[in-house]
């Protein structure tokens, strides 16, 4: 019988808060914050050879699930987490930002690779040079492409911004002014 | 079918619209005058010699030659006999516009639209030129040589890693 099993640890850090016997009270914020965390829907937006590093993040090997990421969504209305795996080319531009208009709040935005961070080497007039010209972005992934451990890495700050944020910070006018500088209602 | 007897069959119909005539690589290619274009290429169509195949039509855009400073290339093909043949005409940039041959071969519809994309060469009798793979508000014709390839408006873009 192997003894060396690896011990998986199925269970998050609580927040922060009093606890006793049979209770514990804690803030709104971090209980959304931790159910949020643990559950990111992602939206792929996989164009290019970063899609291909997205799907075997999928894969049994890199296993995204075991970060509560589990359904990939394909309708934006359901999604939380929007993943622009590639390139855009500015033709694609409205469309990305369509999608990015339909997801119901809060949403996070993840630049997977260096096309979607800044255009990339397709430095060349039909390129968006970065998608952070058309919507808000959280976090970047640097890479040419990626390997999938960085793309869990960038999984990973979302999730610690989703564990942090206040569930008000949506309604800040810092943020409304945000998504008015996009021109996004 | 030979070259040779293509090209003597061409100058002797057209004598006045054949500029020049090379054959690069065992293709031949002729120079022919911007308002017999259309012409030529239905003569071909039309004739014993079959040329039933538009194969590509491209632009070209030379800035150092302002009297021959926008081009547009034809490239032929009889299917029966495996010949192939290029055209190219020459034109000044104020009167970038050339005989649409869409009415000669249906396919050159989108090749004419790129044609029109890319170098804002206008095609007279086309049934809808507007632009096909750009935005259509790009607002610019990207291959003429005299855009920028790139966005150049983002400033933290480091040169040296991109090789410019």
């Amino acid at each position: 019988m192997s003894d060396n099993k690896p011990v998986i640890r199925m269970d998050a850090e609580a927040p922060e808060g009093f606890e006793g016997e049979g209770f514990f009270a804690t803030k709104l914020s971090s209980v959304i914050g931790m159910a949020r965390k643990f559950s990111l829907w992602p939206l792929p937006f996989a164009t290019s050879c970063c899609g291909i590093e997205f799907m075997a993040t999928l894969n049994p090997t890199f296993d995204a699930s075991r970060f509560g990421m589990e359904r990939n969504s394909f309708s934006p209305r359901q999604a939380d987490m929007l993943m622009v795996c590639g390139t855009i080319s500015k033709k694609l531009g409205p469309v990305l930002k369509q999608v990015y208009t339909q997801m119901a709040e809060p949403k996070w935005v993840i630049a997977v690779g260096a096309c979607a961070s800044s255009g990339g080497i397709f430095d060349t007039y039909s390129v968006l040079q970065g998608i952070d010209r058309i919507i808000p972005v959280d976090v970047y992934v640097p890479g040419c492409p990626p390997r999938p451990e960085q793309i869990i890495e960038g999984v990973m700050q979302v999730q610690a911004l989703c564990e942090g944020e206040s569930i008000r910070r949506r309604d800040l006018p810092e943020y409304q002014q945000l998504l008015a500088s996009y021109d996004i209602k | 079918m030979t070259n040779d007897f293509v090209l003597e069959a061409i100058t002797r119909e057209f004598p006045e619209s054949v500029i020049s005539h090379d054959t690069p690589y065992d293709f031949l290619t002729l120079e022919i005058k911007k308002e017999d274009i259309k012409k030529v290429i239905h003569h071909l169509k039309d004739s014993s010699l079959q040329i039933n195949f538009l194969t590509d039509i491209c632009g070209i855009h030379y800035p150092e030659t302002p009297e021959k400073e926008i081009g547009v290339i034809y490239h032929l093909h009889n299917m029966m006999t495996n010949f192939r043949i290029r055209l190219k005409t020459f034109m000044t940039r104020e009167n970038a516009e050339v005989d649409s041959m869409t009415d000669l071969y249906a396919g050159a519809n989108w090749m004419e639209r790129e044609t029109f994309d890319f170098y804002g060469i206008k095609f007279k009798g086309h049934p809808d030129l507007r632009v096909i793979l750009n935005m259509e508000d790009l607002g610019y014709h990207p291959m003429l040589k005299e855009y920028r390839l790139e966005d150049g408006t983002r400033t933290d873009k480091d040169d040296k890693m991109f090789g410019r």
